[in-house]
């Protein structure tokens, strides 16, 4: 499952970065130049996805910044969705 | 369009093209004319309870879809631009505050945006900051629990007349959003005359001077004003004011057909002149064209699909561009009239022109959309992820 959600996070993620492997640690935001929606289409893919709800409250950077932090970010969630 | 719709969304499209008939479209001409909107004209919407059409119904809206949405927006815009942008600005902050709000600013803003009892506007232009957002300068200072707020905001569609402004200043962490309500000591506003367009939108300057705000108002996490609160609110503006433009074509289409089959020249109708036709069919193609693509950008983001950003903002891109296009052609078909107060030819091109400018110019959108190309063939050169993780599962093993 981890696997999974880190390969629909990277295979989506390509999508942005011209870099042919993209690390689970690079740093996102200092990779260099991202559209002004791209904030967005992040949380709109990790919305839908993996069919959480992203609040106010997980807008850390750190959430956001790589793709190991998504995948752990999502996992949280999920935990958290499952818990209740 | 109509095989396209859901049975409600059919039906709620016939209300809204009434309501656009008998409600607005005979103010648009006096309101263009006198540069203000009637309080009586928004009463009537708010007495709809459209304002609320997209607010989920725990808030006190209808929580429609954003198909409805859409239909909606393309009615109003058909009928009056002003009174759409009136709808768009007003649920573009509704939306903010829905997406990126604590659930007390929820409740305590929404049922009464939902009611129109109270209307809101978008502020974040200002005289040195328009497509470059982030390079607002309003300052926005810690001050005790809340902030101050100091600085001229510029363009602020119904600022003169908006009750909460959604307002994006400079905090120490960047770009950040606050909740300004009217009234606040320190602000002040002045309408904006003689616009090119969209003449009846109360469009406003908009200064604070010193204005306390208090810190339960701020909207999102400082630093996030510009990437998730008007990014949010700026994805639905450009869906909204995408219908628009739908509206303005299928105005403009309507207003060809009735004048070039009632005009003679040369002894026969011009709309048998094979040059008038033409500029009727590039119209009639366009409108189809715009529209489809609404319904897509509308049906995407109803399913919550992160591509819908990029439909909205091909869908705004197109149908502005195309509403140009058919305005202008539209002052043409009317040669004289087109150019008079006389007919609404005039009005429309020039609400056309605004639409290529607000929501992220034209030029913005076209550099946007080829960033969408291009990601979406770096996406399709990888390999996809199921495969991803099947090859994953097999080392794991
Ligand atoms: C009637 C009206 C209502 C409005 N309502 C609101 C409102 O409610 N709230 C609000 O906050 N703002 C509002 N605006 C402001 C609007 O959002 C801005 O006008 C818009 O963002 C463009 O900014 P600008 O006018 O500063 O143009 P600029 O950003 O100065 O752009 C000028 C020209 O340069 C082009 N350009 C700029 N950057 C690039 C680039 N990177 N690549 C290629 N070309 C580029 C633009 O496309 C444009 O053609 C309104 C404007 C109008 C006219």
């Amino acid at each position: 499952m981890a696997t999974d959600a880190k390969a629909r996070i990277a295979h989506y993620l390509s999508g942005f970065f011209p870099v042919t492997d993209l690390k689970d640690d690079d740093d996102l935001f200092a990779l260099g130049f991202v559209s002004s929606m791209f904030a967005m289409q992040l949380v709109t893919f990790v919305e839908h996805e993996f069919d959480v709800v992203v609040e106010n409250e997980d807008l850390e950077l750190d959430n956001f910044r790589s793709i190991g932090a998504l995948e752990a970010f999502v996992g949280r969630k999920l935990a958290a969705t499952a818990a209740s | 369009m109509n095989g396209l719709l859901t049975d409600d969304q059919r039906s709620a499209l016939e209300e809204f093209r009434a309501f656009a008939d008998a409600e607005i479209a005979p103010h648009a001409d006096p309101a263009h004319r006198a540069q203000r909107t009637e309080p009586a004209v928004v009463k009537a919407l708010a007495d709809t309870g459209w304002m609320g059409l997209a607010i989920p119904a725990e808030y006190g809206g209808l929580g429609r879809d954003a198909v409805q949405l859409g239909l909606l927006a393309g009615e109003l815009g058909r009928a009056c631009s002003s009174i759409r942008s009136l709808l768009t600005v007003h649920t573009m902050v509704a939306h903010a505050i829905g997406r990126w709000g604590s659930r007390e600013q929820r409740e305590r803003w929404l049922p009464r945006l939902a009611t129109g009892e109270l209307t809101a506007a978008l502020a974040v232009s200002e005289p040195g900051a328009g497509s470059d957002m982030a390079a607002v300068a309003t300052a926005l200072t810690r001050e005790g629990e809340g902030w101050r707020l100091d600085g001229h905001k510029k363009w602020i569609t119904y600022g003169e007349t908006a009750d909460l402004l959604l307002v994006v200043g400079r905090s120490a962490e960047g770009p950040t959003a606050v909740l300004v309500e009217r009234g606040t000591p320190g602000l002040r506003t002045a309408l904006i005359t003689d616009l090119i367009g969209i003449r009846a939108s109360m469009t406003a300057d908009v200064w604070f001077d010193g204005c306390a705000v208090p810190g339960e108002n701020l909207l999102g996490r400082p630093g996030l004003g510009v990437s998730h609160v008007a990014g949010a609110a700026l994805d639905l503006g450009r869906y909204t004011v995408a219908w628009g433009s739908v509206g303005i074509l299928d105005a403009c289409l309507a207003a060809s057909v009735d004048y070039a089959g009632r005009r003679e020249a040369f002894g026969a109708p011009i709309k048998e002149h094979q040059l008038v036709r033409r500029m009727v069919s590039t119209m009639y193609a366009d409108r189809q064209a715009a529209r489809l693509l609404c319904l897509e950008a509308g049906r995407l983001r109803d399913a919550r699909d992160p591509g819908a950003l990029a439909a909205a903002s091909t869908a705004k891109y197109f149908a502005s561009t195309a509403a140009v296009r058919a305005a202008s052609d539209t002052v043409q078909i009317h040669g004289a009239n087109g150019c008079g107060p006389d007919y609404p030819a005039q009005r429309l091109l020039g609400d056309a022109k605004v639409m290529e400018v607000i929501e992220g110019s034209t030029q913005l959108h076209q550099t946007g959309l080829a960033e969408y190309a291009f990601q979406e063939s770096a996406r399709a050169r990888r390999p996809h992820a199921d495969a991803v993780t099947a090859d994953a599962v097999r080392r794991d093993r």
